[in-house]
């Protein structure tokens, strides 16, 4: 029973990370190869936080305040940049978060930090805790979706300068993108944090940042349930195969090239052809 | 002294070593629709991009309504009463043609990501964006992507996602251009029908037929310099007019 309560965990934290990339690249069409830096400053921050004794629930707010805060830095220092340009920036702050961490003694450098405490409610309290974040940042992402803001951000992501032109504050709704989602990063990076109670620069680095935008891709670019179907899938699929897990940024590669060349709107989309196809027949 | 509704004074504009517009000034009044014809290469849309703040003068000022709006960036001057209809037209390809229009007349809500989240509803701006989208002759497909019209039919949106702006002051850059003949006139009839309800409208067009038969006034530029400036058909009489657009000798 333990082994599935730790596989569901997982798969609702990479589940809330794939939702978290999605606002910033699904909603607001802004490439983000560096993702994972803001798991691992989420996860870091609280780490630390809970081994100086203040509650896992509590260092959840300081872990999306400081991903959100670096993600708003990013997010200024991005704003003029598109494209394949804003992706390579973005793949820079992965490397650099990678690297300063491996430096700082007070983060346990190469080593990282162990002995995160465990959750005083234990490994089910922890998939709950899990799950009802998942809903709250799921709920928020939908309400966002049906908003204005969402409506800004379709048009922001097909095309700025027309977006300019319509009266919207291209700069601001890119930025308030960032920070939905970096801060939904953070916490799932809190939550990971106490579910592998180890965390090292390894497990946030530029193969990470690979395989969530795998998940928004595959799943559909924007696409709420296409996400969540494809990162829930895609996370528990090498705990079941091992071979998987050895060659994931392999498989994960195929899988993000097959969905750009033969399904670009990923599994919504092919959802949606087959339910044409059915209304059609 | 009354306030002229836009006032451009002394602009120039540089690229580079090019001088794309020299020392240029005019101005137009509230309701007016003034033409604005040059050469190809003469800086007509660079003039507009500098009233939209595209692009920022090397010297100069433009005012809105007495307000000088030169240090305005184009999002604060778009909510300042000023909207662009674009030469190559531009839709959101994604959206219906209702909610290319609706996104338009969402006001204020698109200054602040915050205020936009506080608000679902889009009956209201869907209710002004079917209006406009009848009034520029697209009430029968407002439900249709872009990608399903032709290009006549997307000028007539991008005149209405303009228009849904709700601006003092429209610039329409070429909007007639690839339009059918009847396609040109009917576009031609609702621009000239826009300064009654209370637009001043500056309209770059190569089609001259239709500018004599709408715009009172005309403004000439050619090579980045303001050639004329008057009533249309006194300024189209003007032999240096006729020599620098038409290449007619006086």
């Amino acid at each position: 029973m333990t082994y599935e309560i730790v596989v569901l965990t997982n798969m609702a934290i990479a589940v809330l990370f794939a939702l978290s990339l999605n606002v910033i690249t699904g909603f607001c069409g802004q490439v983000s190869l560096g993702h994972a830096a803001f798991l691992g400053i989420g996860a870091y921050t609280s780490a630390m936080l809970s081994k100086a004794g203040v509650p896992m629930v509590i260092t959840f707010i300081p872990a999306m305040g400081t991903a959100a805060l670096i993600g708003l830095i990013v997010g200024v220092a991005s704003l003029r940049v598109r494209h394949d340009f804003l992706a390579i920036t973005t793949m820079g702050v992965v490397f650099l978060f990678t690297g300063i961490v491996r430096k700082q003694e007070l983060l346990g450098g190469e080593i990282g930090i162990a002995g995160i405490p465990a959750p005083d409610f234990g490994r089910i309290g922890l998939l709950v805790t899990s799950l009802l974040c998942v809903l709250a940042y799921l709920l928020f992402t939908i309400w966002i979706r049906r908003s204005w803001t969402g409506f800004a951000f379709d048009s922001i992501s097909e095309d700025e300068d027309t977006a300019t032109l319509l009266g919207i504050n291209v700069p601001k709704f890119k930025l308030f993108a960032f920070i939905v989602g970096t801060s939904g990063a953070g916490l799932a990076g809190a939550l990971y944090a106490h579910q592998v109670r180890f965390i090292g620069p390894d497990s946030f680095g530029f193969v990470e940042s690979i395989s969530v935008l795998a998940m928004v891709i595959v799943g559909g670019i924007g696409s709420i349930w296409g996400v969540i179907l494809s990162a829930a899938f895609l996370s528990a699929l090498p705990q079941f195969f091992q071979v998987i897990d050895d060659y994931k940024l392999l498989v994960y590669g195929l899988l993000l090239f097959g969905a750009m060349r033969f399904a670009p709107d990923g599994i919504d989309g092919l959802l949606r052809k087959v339910s044409r196809w059915r209304a059609v027949k | 002294m009354t306030t002229k509704r836009l006032q451009i004074k002394n602009v120039s504009v540089k690229f580079g070593g090019l001088s794309a517009l020299q020392d240029v000034s005019f101005e137009i009044d509230d309701n007016q629709l003034l033409g604005f014809i040059g050469p190809n290469g003469a800086g007509k849309t660079t003039l507009m991009r500098v009233i939209m703040g595209m692009i920022t003068p090397l010297s100069g000022s433009v005012f809105l309504d007495g307000k000088n709006i030169t240090g305005l960036r184009s999002v604060q001057r778009i909510h300042a009463g000023v909207a662009l209809g674009q030469q190559i037209v531009k839709p959101l390809r994604k959206m219906s043609l209702l909610d290319n229009v609706a996104l338009a007349s969402g006001g204020a809500k698109l200054l602040s990501p915050l205020r936009a989240l506080m608000v679902r509803e889009r009956s209201e701006e869907r209710e002004v964006a079917q209006e406009l989208l009848i009034q520029v002759g697209l009430g029968d497909h407002v439900q249709k992507l872009p990608n399903e019209l032709p290009l006549g039919f997307l000028k007539r949106l991008e005149v209405a996602r303009a228009l849904a702006l709700n601006p003092l002051l429209l610039l329409l850059d070429e909007p007639l251009a690839g339009l059918s003949k009847p396609e040109a006139e009917q576009m031609a009839d609702l621009i000239a029908s826009l300064p009654r309800k209370g637009l001043s409208v500056i309209l770059i067009e190569h089609n001259l037929l239709q500018v004599q038969r709408v715009c009172p006034t005309l403004y000439v530029q050619s090579n980045g310099r303001a050639l004329a400036f008057g009533d249309t058909n006194k300024v189209i009489a003007e032999p240096e007019v006729r020599r620098a657009y038409l290449g007619v000798d006086a």
